[in-house]
């Protein structure tokens, strides 16, 4: 990594995007309307576990106005076999949760769709609809699921993983185990051993924008889509998968995208949508109302996580194990194998043992949140820790710095960490003025600590240098939080031209290279990198331009500050040339300018971030008040600083809300009793107070300026923070989220 | 079914649509007007997303129906800046990086103007519960609190 002083990474400029984002000129998903374009609605099951007898469309078809009808039959069969499984996708489960086929599973799933010229007429088709449902008995908690008379979900589930292998079928879709060493030898070598249970509930992402698509089909049996998604390629992919099309007959642009944080990161309605076009012959538009976003997309895992962990008085950990439960919603894929494979990873330990086991209930499909999986896992962990730390009489921030992993451990779930700045959060935490202020009557003070890996993977991106020397940059991914900035900011510091002169560009399917979606925390790491080499390709054709102006050897000619310069003793025969002359003169050098770049980017950098949290707890109404929170997080390096402390202020909030007051509550049918934003609480402003943060810069050895993810590492540590600090200010140990205050009044009145 | 006809005024220009009874305001905004810069996050009154100015009061326009706006007087995102020069406050949301994916912020903006408007030098306890009606899921509201806050300062002549 070059010492040398960054002149734009590192700086905070307005983001390209945001004049139009502050003007209201920015198109969001349900921005689009095109000529002749229909509405189309989706009917979704009343029930959580039914089979589907029939269903008659007749009527609906028949009204003035609608234009296509459609069930699961108008579909291909559900991809099986061989190509239906990519990683944790199943594209089977996918297109039977995109369109129930035998059964309804959740309350919610989509059974039919209409498209009708306007979204009242749709309506009024959903109700004309006729569906006979054998209604079943809901499965709604883990404890149900995994009854030996349960009903089943899904006939041919058999418990990969399990042994023996069950006979029949289960609610198990996986058991995994790891770890190394022995466990009983390690615990019977420690002097003090605390063993815990934890639950938290299902909760949803939360995005401000509901799904929204539009979907024309083409005469040759093409098709485009319009979408707020975190990823046009991924749209792509899941929706050719899904409709057995060849993904380049489909177009996918992304529209400006009002949040996701992994929500996103699959297809609901895109397919739908593109399968009433069809049948319709006319674009159609799909917009989810928030009651559909709730009890048909995201959410996240309600879980029930065991562990135990075993310490001598020291401190030091002898041994950890852990039995992870985790809902996957309707068809298998919950995150308990990242939870799994964070749970301990902060932490050197010779003997660890974990076992997780991946769960279907009758609610949605589980979608990527945030840190997948790691937030109750850490929940637990650190719960463990907090408490080991009081029956220690330690300072629970030294607990942390007696254990915390360095580089060269190996971490629990396998790897070798390589360097990073865990430790140096914790003596950034020490040593904060927040974490000796003074509390006052009815308040604490908890502090934890989240680990999250940062994924890589596939990026394009081109860099395209204009006649005027000005700069376009394109990548496949799309913008969630300042990352077109983030691009424009690294091309600035390679090209030595100035932010503004760079246009960030989110390409179409057909405009970029593949690219992965936005996700992982990968984008201003992997498509960076991506950019930073597509620069570097820029520059390298600049020189050779310039050699071939001066007539010396390419290696003459040096790239410094935005200018060619001439070194080796021609510098006296030549004047510098700037990025616009060479741009200028590019018609006569050899034509256009360009860089382009594509790769998979690996060592993405772990990502560890330390919480403070202080709560005031109201004992005559349970309302926990945050009063004060401080983020510290090592980010590698801060391309642009205020939205890196963004992601860790917006992190935190989200994970406050988890820990204090969201959940999804359902009846005993199975039926969301809280399907909106007023019944689903999520932190208001006038909730929390300012959210500080501290950057610690431990740099990625593996990116050009050191990055390392940010994005999701700041959900990790505010569920166990939060309880921590309702503990030191009740005496009571919450290990069920939320702590809500009907909770906290119950628990003190015990 | 019978359309309304309905008259009104959106941004200083008068505008002119016909629309069913049961229709909101952000519907006719967004699908009618193509005034697409005021966003639907809820549709039930409980984000803020839609927020827009009825004759000097802020409202959800989620929550209005079509033909109670005959007559009277809108001002919506799209009114907020003059032309291309941006309201104090849209420069203030952007100085502090106050927006991430940036579809809360129409409403947030208008929603400040109304705060702005009827208290010039709010404390940071009454900007927090003014805004409590405006849902952010990704900024946490830190960077958003400081930018009103600065915009009033400015607007104040102390900035
Ligand atoms: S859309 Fe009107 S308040 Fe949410
Ligand atoms: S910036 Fe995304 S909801 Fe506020």
């Amino acid at each position: 990594m070059s010492e040398k002083k960054l002149k734009y990474v590192g700086t905070r400029p307005i983001r390209h995007d945001g004049v139009d984002k502050v003007l209201g000129k920015a198109n969001f998903g349900a921005d689009l309307n095109l000529p002749g374009m229909l509405h189309g609605k989706i009917l979704r099951s009343p029930h959580a576990h039914a089979k589907i007898i029939s269903i008659n469309t007749a009527k609906a078809e028949a009204l003035d106005g609608v234009l296509a009808v459609i069930t699961g039959d108008d579909f291909p069969p559900p991809p099986s076999g061989k190509g239906s499984v990519e990683g944790p996708q199943d594209f089977g489960d996918m297109a039977r949760n995109v369109m129930a086929r035998e059964k309804a599973l959740y309350t919610g799933h989509a059974i039919a769709a209409v498209a009708a010229t306007t979204t009242r007429i749709a309506e009024i088709a959903l109700k004309a609809i006729e569906v006979e449902y054998e209604v079943l008995e809901p499965v709604m908690t883990l404890e149900r699921a995994l009854a030996p008379d349960a009903p089943i979900l899904h006939e041919e589930m058999r418990a990969k993983g399990e042994e023996p292998l069950p006979e029949g079928p289960t609610n198990v879709a996986t058991r995994t185990v790891m770890g190394f060493g022995d466990v009983d030898e390690g615990f019977s070598s420690a002097d003090v051993v605390v063993e815990r249970e934890f639950t938290t509930e299902t909760v949803h992402q939360g995005y401000i924008e509901p799904h929204a698509v539009v979907a024309r089909s083409i005469s040759d049996g093409r098709a485009e889509v319009y979408c707020c998604t975190q990823g046009q390629f991924m749209v792509r992919k899941y929706c050719s998968k899904v409709l057995d099309m060849d993904p380049t007959q489909i177009k996918v642009t992304a529209s400006e995208i009002g949040g996701g944080f992994g929500g996103k990161t699959v297809v609901y309605a895109e397919p739908v949508s593109i399968v009433l076009a069809r049948k319709s012959g006319r674009p159609v538009k799909i917009v989810m109302s928030r009651e559909e976003v709730f009890i048909a997309t995201g959410p996240t895992s309600g879980s029930h996580i065991r562990v135990k962990i075993g310490v001598k008085n020291d401190g030091t950990i002898t041994a950890a194990d852990a039995t992870l439960n985790y809902e996957a919603g309707a068809f298998k894929g919950s995150p308990v194998m990242a939870g799994m494979m964070t749970i301990f990873s902060p932490y050197r330990m010779d003997h660890v043992r974990i076992e997780g086991f991946d769960v279907v209930v009758n609610k949605p499909k589980v979608a990527a949140y945030r840190a997948p999986g790691a937030p109750m896992a850490a929940f637990a962990t650190e719960g463990v820790m907090d408490e080991l730390a009081s029956q220690l009489g330690m300072d629970p921030v030294d607990l942390r710095l007696v254990n915390a992993v360095k580089e060269g451990d190996t971490a629990a779930y396998g790897p070798k960490f390589k360097v990073h700045g865990f430790i140096d959060t914790l003596q950034a935490v020490k040593n904060h003025p927040h974490y000796k202020a003074p509390l006052g009557p009815n308040q604490g003070r908890g502090i934890a600590c989240g680990f999250w890996f940062n994924a890589g993977m596939q990026s394009s991106a081109n860099v395209i240098l204009n006649e005027d020397g000005n700069a376009t940059v394109v990548t496949g991914n799309p913008d969630i939080g300042g990352s077109r900035t983030s691009m424009a900011l690294m091309a600035a510091e390679e090209l030595g031209i100035p932010v503004d002169k760079i246009r960030p560009v989110v390409a179409d399917t057909e405009s970029v290279g593949y690219s992965d979606l936005t996700g992982g925390s990968r984008v201003t790491f992997a498509t960076g990198m991506a950019v930073v080499e597509a620069a570097k390709d820029v520059v390298r054709q600049l020189r050779e331009r310039a050699a071939q102006t001066w007539d010396v050897s390419v290696d003459d000619v040096e790239w410094r500050d935005g200018h060619a310069v001439a070194m080796n003793g021609h510098a006296d025969d030549h004047e510098p040339l700037s990025v616009a002359a060479l741009a200028g003169s590019a018609a006569k050098t050899g034509g256009p300018i360009s860089g382009r770049a594509s790769l998979n980017a690996r060592g993405p950098g772990p990502g560890f971030a330390t919480h403070i949290c202080d709560v005031e707890v109201d004992k005559e109404t349970g309302r926990v008040s945050v009063l004060r929170y401080t983020a510290v997080q090592d980010v590698g390096r801060a391309i642009h600083p205020s939205y890196v402390e963004g992601q860790m202020q917006g992190g935190a909030v989200q994970g406050i809300g988890w820990a204090l007051n969201e959940a999804y509550m359902y009846d005993e049918k199975g039926k969301l009793q809280n399907p909106s934003f007023l019944d689903y609480r999520m932190p208001v402003a006038s909730d929390m107070p300012m959210i500080d943060t501290v950057i610690v810069e431990v740099p990625n050895p593996t990116h050009p300026y050191g990055v390392r993810g940010v994005g999701e590492t700041p959900i990790v540590p505010p569920l166990p923070a939060v309880a921590h600090a309702v503990n030191q200010a009740t005496g009571v140990r919450f290990r069920s989220l939320p702590i809500s205050p009907p909770r906290v009044l119950a628990a003190l009145d015990d | 079914m019978a359309k309304t006809h309905v008259i009104t005024e959106v941004n200083g220009e008068e505008a002119e649509f016909l629309c069913e009874p049961g229709q909101t305001l952000l519907e006719t905004l967004r699908d009618e007007l193509n005034l697409t810069g005021t966003k639907e996050g809820c549709g039930t009154g409980d984000c803020g997303a839609c927020s827009v100015m009825l004759d000097g009061r802020l409202v959800c326009s989620c929550l209005v129906l079509s033909p109670e706006v005959d007559g009277r007087k809108l001002e919506t995102i799209e009114g907020v800046a003059d032309g291309e020069k941006l309201h104090p406050i849209q420069q203030k949301f952007l100085e502090h990086a106050a927006l991430q994916c940036g579809v809360c912020t129409p409403g947030f903006v208008v929603a400040t103007k109304a705060l702005l408007e009827k208290n010039p030098d709010p404390t940071e306890e009454e900007t927090r519960y003014w805004l409590a009606g405006n849902l952010c899921r990704c900024t946490g509201y830190d960077k958003i609190i400081r930018a009103v806050l600065d915009a009033a300062a400015e607007l104040r002549g102390e900035a």
